[in-house]
């Protein structure tokens, strides 16, 4: 029997380095934590063999500062991280957002607050990974349930990243950092790899925040002659800090929208068994498996019953959501958090529908069983 | 033969935005006096404004890097030294300059100075030491004079202050000096020497705050506030310790320290290339 060289077997975090370094990921800066660590581990090992730089820094405020600078240089960065450190990078995190260099950060949560459960696998960290850092910023966020899962989105977040100029942040847990699971590469070998759009033009004069229609300005590699100014306060088109109204508005409103703008090539979602369910379960990561088995476990008791798994958190896919979930009497909404994503569930569903959590985040994943009870308790509510 | 002379003297307006004049800074700060030696040295070492990268912090300091006709970044508060780690080992064909305050190098960016010494990637750094928080409105900072009034020391300064260069020293970077702004050209001649080392430079640039920092002291003019700083004032906040390194006495300016230390990148592309060919 001949090998497949192309299935491999794989832990969560080693995966989401492989994936990272195919999408072309030549630099990465980090600060170790459990349980996102072997991610770290992977890429020194793995970053010097294609003439990469891994870099471990002094903390997770310098390997975010590291990612962005690298980034801005010209080169593909990553950082990852979990629950403390994601906290300490929220600020460079904005700085990206708003200067438009494009970078991705793996969360791989643990349980919270604080040191929390550095071993023990959660997903509290969902409206932090839209709202940590301060104002109002553009926000993209995706999350995995398998490994092959992983390193698929990986790719994908930096290919997003790249085409929307902006951090894209991959969320997931202790679970599936460190499940070993088989990854079939052949899935991935015709794959796309997207690079930003570099200005070509030497002209003085070059706005680096001009928007070329698409709401995605052109970037100056630095070196290439452009001379443009970089900053972090709010910025007109020629990348020079202003207070003057109209441009702000004219900026928030570009850099808000402009993922907006490109929902079609964002949104990913997962959807089984909708299109007659009176339950719809809404689950994301880990938590989505242990859905899907609820689904069919509902199923094998005569209860419509359906999955609506959206991989792209943030943005929310709202009209892909309104309509799995339009006909619905119930959506049950596990996660391994006190209630998080239920209140862009409860904000979306119609009047008729009734929300319920299952909220189970005290170190262990939620089994398909503990969603089945609750879906058995609400149901017999009615 | 003239014009060949004229050809090769500096001309500030070439490495300059004019168009964003005027600029920011108060009559007297020592800043503007900072920014025209490094451009000077810029100028004298013929490097090209294209291939240079000046990564700044936040503050007065971080804030005259837009003025450089170059790729300017003006990045977090603290983190310049942090950005340009990752543009220097993403970009090593760039001449990344980064300027820095007493506040953004010292307080909230230490713990990134004293690694990018210890790493000894070939950065610049620049650390316009006003002794004060300027951009805020002349906060104490670590590096303020004992007794010096501020507006978070209301009652006169009572910390003991921060040697950057030994701190430095400490730290492992491989080129260490300091001058005033009052001396610009043997503060350009310094900035030229601390470019040209293979390693992390770090120059510490005695300059002043005239607006928030002078006034509120009755320090006169901008150069008798430097000479102030120079003078050594302030290693008496150390009190009756007298250990060596803060023993009272003026600050010694030029060249302090220069070491043949290994540069960080270099030594990571041969260390792993070694490694991966066993
Ligand atoms: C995280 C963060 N904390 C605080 C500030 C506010 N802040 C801006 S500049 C500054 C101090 C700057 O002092 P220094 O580095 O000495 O520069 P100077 O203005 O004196 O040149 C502070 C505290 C900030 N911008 N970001
Ligand atoms: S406040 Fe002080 S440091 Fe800032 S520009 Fe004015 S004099 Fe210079
Ligand atoms: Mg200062």
């Amino acid at each position: 029997m001949s090998a497949n060289q192309n299935l491999q077997n794989l832990q969560g975090n080693h995966a989401c380095a492989l994936a990272a370094i195919r999408a072309g990921c030549r630099l990465y800066a980090g600060y170790p934590i459990t349980p996102s660590s072997e991610i770290a581990e992977s890429m020194s090992a793995e970053l010097p063999k294609v003439g990469g730089v891994f870099v471990q820094m002094e903390d997770e405020i310098a390997s975010m500062g590291a990612v962005i600078g690298a980034s801005a240089g010209g080169v593909k960065a990553m950082t990852a991280t979990s629950g403390p450190g994601f906290s300490l990078k929220q600020e460079n995190l904005g700085y990206a957002a708003l200067t438009e260099i494009p970078c991705v950060i793996v969360n791989v949560m643990r349980g919270g607050p604080s040191t929390g459960m550095p071993t023990r696998p959660a997903q509290g960290d969902i409206m932090q990974a839209r709202w940590g850092t301060h104002g109002d910023h553009p926000t993209l966020v995706l999350a995995p349930w398998s490994v092959e899962e992983v390193y698929a989105e990986t790719i994908r977040a930096f290919n997003l990243a790249e085409l929307l100029r902006t951090p894209v942040i991959i969320l997931f847990d202790e679970t599936i950092g460190h499940l070993v699971e088989t990854v079939d590469l052949t899935h991935f070998l015709d794959l796309e790899i997207t690079d930003r759009k570099w200005a070509d033009s030497k002209t003085k004069g070059f706005k680096p925040y001009a928007d070329p229609g698409d709401g995605i300005p052109v970037m100056a590699r630095p070196g290439d002659g452009h001379r443009v100014h970089t900053t972090g306060l709010t910025h007109g088109e020629n990348g020079f800090p202003t207070q003057d109204a109209e441009l702000v508005a004219q900026f928030m409103s570009r850099l808000l929208g402009k993922i907006e703008k490109h929902r079609d090539e964002v949104e990913h979602i997962d959807v089984r068994h909708c299109d007659d369910a009176d339950v719809v379960i809404v689950a994301y990561g880990i938590t989505a498996r242990a859905a899907h088995r609820a689904v069919g476990m509902l199923r094998e008791q005569g209860v419509r019953a359906g999955l609506f798994r959206p991989l792209t958190l943030w943005p929310f896919p709202e009209a892909a959501f309104k309509a799995a979930t339009g006909h619905a009497d119930l959506v049950l909404v596990p996660e391994m958090n006190a209630g998080q994503l239920i209140l862009e569930v409860e904000r979306l569903v119609s009047e008729k529908t009734r929300v319920a959590g299952v909220n189970i985040f005290f170190g262990d994943p939620i089994t398909p069983q503990q969603i089945v009870e609750k879906a058995e308790v609400e149901l017999n509510d009615e | 033969m003239m014009s060949d002379v004229a050809q090769n003297q500096f001309n500030i307006k070439e490495y300059i935005r004019q168009d964003l004049f005027p600029h920011f800074m108060c009559p007297g700060c020592g800043h503007g006096i900072a920014l025209r030696a490094l451009l000077n040295a810029v100028h004298d070492l013929d490097i090209d404004k294209n291939k240079l990268a000046v990564v700044s912090g936040i503050g007065c300091s971080g804030r005259v890097g837009a003025y450089i006709d170059a790729n300017t970044f003006h990045t977090t508060h603290g983190r310049p030294l942090a950005f340009a780690t990752g543009l220097k080992l993403a970009r090593p064909d760039l001449e990344v300059i980064v300027i820095t305050g007493d506040g953004d190098c010292l307080a909230i960016g230490g713990n990134h100075m004293i690694h990018a010494c210890r790493r000894n990637l070939n950065l610049t750094c620049l650390m316009l030491n006003n002794e004060v928080y300027g951009m805020t409105g002349g906060q104490v900072s670590p590096t303020t004079s004992m007794d010096r009034f501020t507006t978070t020391t209301q009652y006169g300064n009572y910390e003991p202050v921060f040697d950057a260069c030994k701190l430095a020293e400490g730290a492992g970077a491989g080129f260490i000096g300091r001058e005033m702004t009052l001396q610009t050209p043997a503060l350009r001649d310094l900035i030229k020497e601390a470019i040209s080392h293979q390693g992390f430079s770090f120059v510490e640039v005695l300059s002043d705050c005239t607006e928030v920092f002078g006034r509120k002291n009755d320090l006169g003019e901008s150069a008798e506030m430097v000479l102030a700083q120079k003078a050594g004032y302030r290693s008496d906040s150390y009190g009756t310790v007298v250990d060596e390194p803060f023993k009272p006495r003026g600050m010694q300016t030029g060249v302090l320290l220069r070491t043949e230390r290994p540069e960080y990148a270099a030594t990571y592309q041969q260390h792993n290339a070694e490694k991966l060919k066993q």
